[in-house]
């Protein structure tokens, strides 16, 4: 093979590699990238059951329900205007309790509980959820305890 | 005072870095200048000042000087000492202060020890990183001063995030930096050999040993930075494809990728051209590390705050660091000539293909780190996790160790695959062997475990393969830690896929005196205690571990902090040869019942991982101090046949 030739081979075998990353990634990302929802949207999407989602909200006050088995709950999570019953089994979060916020991981069950894989609280000031940095959490805590019977 | 003097070092230490920019400057416009012999002794007073304001810092930390703001936001006059001194790095400001020293003394090193290019690489060299650290200094003045004064001063100081309160800390990113900072010392070169039309063997034995060391750095860092997520956070995973954990692997991956290209270039002078993209796309990769890093664009435990002005600036300086260096690129690749021809079965093959997939790897990770961050730029909120990281990188990687069975036995320029029949056979014949070994006695096992198993299986052969029909006390050292690097990726990898395929998990709730089971493990919780610490307190599991009737006592904890609130999960963990039993406690129930949540693994040769990472760095220390032997006793006979 002659020098120049060698290198042109070289930089179109790089290239096709890149081209080829972009492709394994964008296939990954189509099936593998998990939205955010809060209640209201999740409704307004209609999310198929079984698809990777993150859920996000406050944690309704009088919704927890720990299980017999002592790792089990559910709660519902809310926002403004809905809500959207999740189940969990784990381990909570240290700061997870009524009235936090929460991101769900996990996806719709057949029934339409949310089954989560992994519950992040809102830790402190510091440290929020990405995706609940911008919710207004004020007004969803404002309006729960008129909403709770 | 020390505050001050510290500052004002730091304006000093950057008055050196543009004296060192301009007459590099000088340099390139006439060929020579009056400027240029400036360049050495301005090198050296950078690295001097930028470590003297780095001990007033940390001086400051020790006597917890409160008067100063960053001391205040990030110490507590009760935190135990080795904290108040790791405090110095474990905020935004101290830690960019970290990376400018660290930059200044290496090059104040390279300007004291680098005599192999000539004198105008290595002053365009260091003028370059001249130029790097510049940004970096007016990052630290305009933005992150982290001598800054605070009227009045508090009483106690606000105190550091318990999660990192660690010792752990007191190294990690301390390691993280020499890697990055190592890599633009590599992309210092880089521009500096583009710049002055030095791009060949010469050039890449000066930047190798930057590049390995970088490399060494980076590894220990992430498997420390593994192990310490792993036993710090509670969750039981090592690796979670977060975003600051892909900013710390794929400057490494990078410097995998350069660290073999810069071999061929000073070997066998060939993949010239390929050798500086990398080294540029390496810098590139620690710069944006550190952007995602300490940006605040992302949330963690590695954000110290928030602030978009920091954000943008960083952003600022990388883009125009690695839009300059691609431009050079551009406009001066043309002038680098060819280097050695090769047929693509050869180890320089070999070398591409090794290139190649690490940067498919390299994409695929960072496609999938900024996607998020782009989307939520335009309006849409969206998570990329484990599965799409797992299912686009794994295949790649299964590539990548294919490759690895062979590519180290294949000659130079070029081979044959008949010379090496009975080794393939043979390596297929493990693969073949070790696949339907597992599949019987394990068929539930996943594919990636099965298939990671039996790669391991083979590299740990193949890996020493090299040194076969060599006469071991002539083979050169590098040769040797070149082995051991391959051998500790086989471990780790049987430790990844050895945890992934077979981890067993219990989760429960026990009152005292009952117990669980996990993987042949009775575990007993015999009591709940509280217990106090210098600035938290805990409740503390008793628990016994019992196997055949050995039995171990655990002490998991779930730690409370004050300064900030916080609690952490203290896991508890059993070692054995063959794998880790993890324990973790939570609070109680808030029902009260009685019972506390546990939760029990059993993690197969987890150890594994974390034991190969430390291979593959002792790997990399070993080529490296082989070629400073070697280098020290070239230059004592070249001093011997002159004289």
């Amino acid at each position: 093979m002659k020098p120049k030739h060698q290198r042109l081979l070289l930089a179109i075998i790089a290239v096709a590699a890149l081209v080829g990353a972009g492709l394994i990634a964008a296939s990954a990302l189509r099936e593998e990238a998990s939205y955010f929802y809060t209640p209201t949207t999740l409704v307004a999407a209609n999310v198929e059951p079984g698809k990777a989602i993150r859920l996000g909200g406050m944690v309704q006050k009088g919704s927890i329900v720990r299980g017999g088995d002592g790792v089990s709950i559910t709660f519902t999570v809310r926002d403004q205007r809905r809500s959207q019953k999740v189940a969990y089994r784990g381990i909570t979060p240290d700061l997870f309790g009524e009235g936090s916020g929460v991101v769900a991981d996990g996806r719709l069950g057949p029934d339409r509980v949310f089954v989560a894989d992994s519950l992040l609280a809102k830790h402190d000031e510091n440290y929020v959820p990405r995706e609940l940095a911008d919710i207004d959490m004020s007004a969803a805590a404002k309006t729960k305890d008129t909403l709770v019977p | 005072m020390i505050a001050e003097a510290g500052l004002a070092a730091i304006w000093l230490a950057a008055s050196m870095a543009l004296l060192q920019f301009i007459a590099g400057l000088t340099l390139l416009r006439d060929g020579a200048g009056q400027l240029v012999p400036l360049i050495k002794p301005a090198a050296y007073m950078q690295g001097a000042l930028c470590t003297f304001a780095f001990f007033a810092l940390m001086w400051l930390f020790y006597i917890s000087d409160l008067s100063v703001l960053l001391v205040a936001n990030n110490s507590h006059i009760d935190k135990p000492l080795i904290f108040k001194l790791a405090g110095t790095w474990g905020n935004h400001e101290g830690s960019m202060l970290l990376w400018v020293t660290i930059l200044s003394v290496s090059g104040a090193a390279i300007a004291f020890l680098e005599k192999r290019i000539e004198v105008k690489t290595l002053s365009a060299t260091l003028a370059v990183q001249g130029f790097l650290a510049l940004g970096f200094f007016a990052f630290l003045l305009f933005s992150s001063n982290p001598f800054e004064r605070m009227v009045p001063a508090p009483i106690e100081g606000a105190g550091l995030n318990p999660l990192l309160q660690d010792v752990g800390l007191a190294f990690h990113p301390p390691t993280l930096y020499f890697g990055y900072v190592g890599l633009s010392i590599a992309f210092s070169f880089a521009v500096g050999a583009l710049l002055t039309n030095q791009v060949g063997p010469a050039f890449a034995r000066a930047m190798r040993p930057w590049v390995l060391g970088a490399w060494i750095f980076l590894t220990i860092g992430i498997a420390a930075g593994s192990y310490w997520a792993y036993y710090e956070l509670g969750w039981g995973g090592w690796w979670f494809w977060d975003p600051v954990e892909n900013a710390s692997l794929m400057p490494w991956l990078a410097a995998t990728a350069l660290l073999h290209s810069v071999s061929v270039l000073a070997t066998r002078n060939a993949l010239r051209a390929w050798t500086i993209m990398l080294a540029l796309v390496a810098f590139a990769m620690s710069m944006a590390g550190t952007f995602l890093v300490r940006s605040g664009i992302l949330t963690s435990v590695h954000a110290f705050a928030v602030d978009p002005e920091r954000g943008s600036f960083i952003l600022a300086l990388m883009l125009m660091y690695t839009g300059l260096a691609f431009v050079i690129f551009a406009l001066r690749i043309g002038t680098v000539k060819q280097g050695e021809p090769f047929q693509l079965l050869s180890r320089e093959g070999g070398i591409v293909a090794n290139n190649i997939f690490l940067s498919v790897i390299l994409a695929v990770i960072l496609i999938g780190t900024l996607y998020p961050i782009a989307a939520e730029a335009l309006g849409d909120k969206i998570s990329v996790g484990p599965p799409y990281f797992n299912k686009a990188t794994v295949p790649i990687a299964v590539l990548l160790m294919l490759a690895l069975l062979v590519g180290p036995l294949l000659r130079w320029r070029r081979d044959d695959l008949g010379r090496l029949k009975y080794w393939l056979i043979g390596a297929a014949a493990i693969l073949l062997l070790s696949c339907l070994a597992i599949w019987k006695f394990a068929p539930q096992i996943g594919i990636f475990p099965l298939l990671g198993i039996a790669l391991s299986l083979a590299l740990a052969v193949a890996a020493w393969m090299p040194l076969r029909g060599r006469k071991l006390l002539r083979t050169p050292i590098p040769v040797f830690g070149m082995v051991i690097a391959h051998f500790g990726l086989a471990v780790s990898v049987f430790g990844m896929a050895a945890e992934s395929g077979f981890s067993s998990e219990t989760l429960t709730a026990l009152a005292p005196g009952e117990s669980a089971k996990v993987a042949g493990w009775e575990v007993k919780l015999n009591d709940v205690n509280p217990v106090v610490g210098d600035n938290w307190v805990a409740v503390e599991g008793e628990m016994i571990a019992a196997k055949n009737g050995n039995e171990f006592p655990l002490h998991p904890q779930s730690r409370q902090f004050f300064k900030p609130p916080m609690q952490t999960s203290e896991a508890a963990l059993l070692t054995r040869w063959n794998g880790q039993l993890y324990v973790v406690i939570a609070q109680p129930d808030q029902e009260g019942d009685g019972r506390w949540q546990v939760r029990l693994w059993w993690k197969p040769f987890v150890t594994f991982i974390w034991g190969g990472a430390i291979l593959i760095a002792l790997g990399g220390a070993i080529a490296l101090l082989g070629r400073m032997v070697r280098r020290t006793k070239n230059s004592a006979i070249n001093k011997w046949q002159t004289e």
